[in-house]
């Protein structure tokens, strides 16, 4: 197709302000009259809150208020909202704290300086409990329980299966079990969770927050403090970073809201990095088995999987991440016969949630890792395994999810090409690969919403700008700018004639927001046909105004209205929709778009597809990796924003590689022992490979021109592939993640004491 | 508290402030004098967000005391482009989408101008280690380095105005 928007390096239409140091962050906002906050934390893994005395707090010069769990409606939340019993965290606890650094009391004083003083003069009493922390400890019959009637504390359990895998394994020529350990990682958003709520004696909430979905966090305030949704107004122009650790209800909303529903006056609440790290929601860590078996063709015949995940204190996303993790251990592959079971365990840690690629970089390190052991074992080729095994378009995964497009083979042709055209490689070095895929946007509603999933408003004007109005949510991923794109394209404009209107609860209709990679399908498709309403509406003028043969089709591009047969032939789009509006009675021309998924499956719409090759470098003596090259093969359908895109990939690879071997987050006893940047390791400058990425496009049906899925999915083959270059350099498998210069040095001298 | 007068000329505007002594130059320049652009997102001078020229050499404001930077000369984003015109390096940040959720630009920024006062034609390697004290957690850093080559390279040199 000829596009004369999509698929052009457009910057972005919020570059400027970006660039500049003019985007108004919630870190940046300032209200007359604000008061600041601070959170007191629990110092308990596990504890039962006795008594509280706020008494010399509330005593000291500048504070305004002191408020505990005493002071809420006692609601347990959480996004989970369709099923009660997944509903299990009062952000503000009243009886009980189940991890280090939940939030006991806050604290509302005229500066910082003040309410962190104030902290230190609670007085809170605590009974301290055992605690647990690993999952298998806390499953185990006489484990403490961290929720009351909750069972060996399981939160949640998830079984997936299809064909005879049992039958299978007796068919298969070869079997192979594997225990992996993925670790959990932090999101590190740049902008650190905050709010800045103003609560006015008319009834009126209004939050500023940093946020992936506006529209959960007006219902989730709503709910847990007692007011009617629409007198909750969430305001998120700008988003430092998201990755999944902001659309829950988080402490800053809901502390900051409370007092200035207490004091009616603006409270802002920032949290500090080391809060940051202890107290908001991480990587699910996981406890891996998988038994897989196959012919000695390498035909992949039955797959078993159980999975055990660290679900930390409380449900949050954890159930999803559960769900996920199981569905794609599968991909992007054809298993015949397949089985899992997976169990979320509480734990007296922080609660693990959803972060960018939601369950799948963990299943997707476990299972390209074993398949290169599998490959070693039977003397097999590893792409040709693969390529064997690979899904191809229109494969149904049995009673989960139809494939449509699908350009995995491509993907493995084209990094097959790379790795040939490197050659021999020095000593120590080794390519991996992994092959992916991920969601475009999830099926689920668990959160209940009666709306549409997406929805967008277009509004022309009488001087052809047109406003884009969509409860969308752009963190940095550059939303507003594919969906302007898409609507230009569809409306025939220019980017420059598009203003997006999004982040704001009063304005913008309701959209689940950005998670699980939906936006540009879902946003996407719905603002396309709002776009597609408005020029239905405007060539309808055009058609009665130029009058051609009732057989002709008209078409806008580039501004230019015309014949599709006749492209010369036209009319000015600004002459036509001035002359329009002032034919409608001098209303602006408005077309209405929505999206939601219907007989998609179980999972999700539509499906993108990659294959990474990581090259990496082992120093022997150290264990020491260095990252030479990390090349994408990448099917996301019909690409919109190419500039965005490759910001997504490199993004995705320096996140995932932090994943594979530098980020960590040890615990003692329940306490986080690296909660700064200077001890938490992540991916810097000068540790980034070399990137490159081959497009591979396919025509996705479901999407918005084409498109699907192009950010998240490419956080999940990172790790593994990683993993396997290591192996390929080394030949030691590290199954445990992250695959530190220690682990390898360790590793390389057991194989050499075994060699010996 | 006892307060301290501070002297400080900021992109090219003098200021006097009366301040407490423990204020930190980062906390005059968004508190004092609401230059927002400059962001804070660790404060134990690890992340880089709050990076500013400081008489020509690029530090980290979080980690200064503004007292310190009495009598000096200090540019921040805002002060990078002149009205409209963008620093090249803004404008090659725009072509090279060289940013995503923007918290780390400023930042990244002021880096990049530091390293290019220091030296006209850094390496590829010199870029990174130029800003490799700025974390950022969206773009994995190469369209950065692509953005601060290409100014370096010279390609927006000749529409400077």
């Amino acid at each position: 197709m000829n596009y004369t928007v999509l698929n052009t390096p457009l910057h972005n239409i919020d570059g400027v302000a970006k660039v500049t140091g003019r985007a108004q962050y919630t870190f940046d906002v300032e209200l007359p009259n604000m008061l600041h906050a601070k959170i007191l934390r629990s110092p308990y893994a596990h504890a039962n809150i006795l008594h509280i005395d706020t008494s010399r707090a509330e005593a000291l010069t500048g504070v305004k208020a002191v408020l505990t769990g005493k002071d809420t409606l006692g609601i347990k939340q959480g996004i989970w909202r369709r099923y009660k019993e997944l509903c299990d965290e009062e952000i503000l606890t009243r009886a009980k704290v189940r991890y280090i650094g939940e939030p006991v009391a806050v604290v509302a004083a005229v500066s910082e300086d003040a309410a962190e003083e104030a902290l230190d003069l609670i007085d809170v009493e605590y009974e301290p409990l055992p605690a647990v922390f690993d999952p298998m400890e806390a499953m185990k019959q006489g484990a403490p329980q961290i929720h009351e009637g909750v069972e060996r504390n399981i939160n949640v359990t998830r079984h997936i299966e299809w064909g005879d895998v049992d039958e299978a394994f007796a068919k298969a020529d070869y079997v192979r079990e594997d225990w992996f350990r993925c670790s959990s990682q932090a999101h590190v958003c740049m902008e650190t969770h905050c709010a800045v709520a103003s609560y006015t004696p008319d009834g009126k909430l209004t939050v500023y927050t940093s946020t992936q979905s506006p529209y959960y966090i007006q219902v989730l305030l709503a709910w847990t403090l007692g007011l009617r949704e629409n007198d909750v107004r969430v305001i998120s122009k700008y988003t430092g970073g998201g990755f999944g650790s902001k659309f829950e209800l988080d402490s800053a909303q809901f502390c900051s809201a409370l007092l200035s529903m207490r004091l009616c006056r603006p409270v802002k609440l920032v949290l500090t990095r080391e809060e940051e790290f202890i107290a908001t929601k991480r990587r699910t860590p996981m406890v891996y088995y998988v038994k897989t078996g196959v012919r000695k063709d390498g035909t992949f015949l039955a797959k078993e999987a159980r999975v055990f995940t660290e679900g930390g204190a409380y449900t949050s996303m954890g159930a999803t991440a559960l769900y996920l993790t199981g569905f794609f251990q599968t991909f992007p592959y054809k298993w015949p016969n397949y089985r899992y079971d997976g169990y979320r365990v509480y734990t007296n840690t922080s609660p693990t949630s959803a972060m960018r690629g939601f369950g799948a970089p963990q299943a997707t390190f476990v299972g390209e890792s074993q398949i290169d052991l599998i490959a070693a074992d039977l003397g097999l080729d590893p792409i040709e395994i693969r390529r064997r095994n690979a899904m191809t378009p229109n494969y149904e995964v049995p009673g989960q999810a139809t494939i449509q497009s699908c350009g995995l083979l491509e993907c493995l042709d084209r990094i097959e090409g790379w790795v040939k055209s490197r050659g021999e490689l020095p000593p120590n070095r080794g390519i991996g690969i992994a092959c992916y895929g991920f969601m475009s946007g999830g099926i689920f509603n668990w959160f209940d919403s009666p709306y549409a999933f997406s929805s967008a408003l277009v509004k022309v004007n009488i001087d052809g700008k047109v406003d884009l109005f969509v409860g969308a949510q752009d963190m940095g991923q550059g939303s507003n700018t594919t969906l302007a794109m898409i609507c230009a394209e569809e409306l025939g404009v220019r980017l420059e004639d598009i203003r997006v209107h999004s982040g704001d609860t009063d304005v913008c209709p309701p959209d689940l927001g950005a998670w699980g990679s939906r936006q540009t399908l879902m946003a996407g498709n719905a603002t396309k046909m709002a776009a597609a309403e408005a020029k239905r509406q405007i060539l309808e003028f055009a058609a009665a105004k130029m009058g051609p043969n009732v057989v002709y089709d008209l078409d806008i591009k580039d501004r230019w209205i015309h014949l599709v047969a006749r492209p010369e032939r036209g009319l000015s789009y600004f002459d036509v929709v001035r002359e329009a509006i002032r034919g409608k009675e001098g209303q602006a021309i408005i077309g209405r778009g929505h999206y939601t998924p219907h007989r998609k499956g179980m999972i999700s719409p539509a499906y993108s597809f990659g294959v990474q090759a990581v090259e990496a470098e082992v120093d022997p003596d150290t264990g020491k990796i260095r990252l030479i090259n990390a090349v994408t093969a990448h099917d996301c359908g019909q690409p919109i924003n190419p500039l965005g895109l490759t910001g997504q990939l490199e993004g995705a690879i320096a996140m995932a590689a932090g994943y594979g071997f530098t980020e960590d987050l040890p615990m003692d006893e329940g306490k986080i022992l690296n909660p700064n940047l200077v001890d938490y390791k992540l991916i810097r400058a000068c540790d980034m490979p070399e990137t490159e990425v081959f497009e591979v496009e396919t025509h996705e049906p479901e999407g918005p021109f084409g498109a699907k899925e192009a950010g998240e999915g490419l956080t999940n083959p990172t790790a593994g592939a990683l993993a396997n270059a290591i192996f390929h350099a080394t030949g030691v498998s590290v199954k445990e993640l992250p695959i530190t210069s220690e682990k390898i040095f360790y590793a390389l001298k057991e194989k050499e004491s075994h060699d010996r | 508290m006892e307060r301290k007068i501070l002297r400080i000329r900021v992109n090219n505007e003098d200021h006097e402030l009366y301040i407490k002594p423990k204020t930190l130059l980062v906390e005059v320049l968004r508190d004092h004098l609401g230059l927002t652009g400059t962001k804070r997102a660790c404060s134990t001078s690890a992340c880089g967000a709050c990076t500013v020229i400081l008489n020509g050499m690029a530090v980290k404001s979080c980690s200064i005391l503004a007292v310190q930077a009495d009598g000096a000369e200090v540019l921040t984003v805002e002060g990078l482009a002149n009205g409209a015109n963008l620093d090249p390096l803004q404008r090659s940040f725009l072509d090279h989408g060289a940013y995503q959720c923007g918290f780390c630009t400023s930042g990244m920024l002021m880096s990049a101008k530091a390293l290019l006062g220091e030296k006209a034609r850094p390496t590829r390697e010199e870029i990174r280690q130029g800003i490799h004290g700025n974390l950022c957690r969206c773009t994995g850093y190469n369209s950065i380095v692509r953005a601060i080559a290409a100014v370096t390279d010279g390609r927006y040199g000749e529409e400077r105005k």
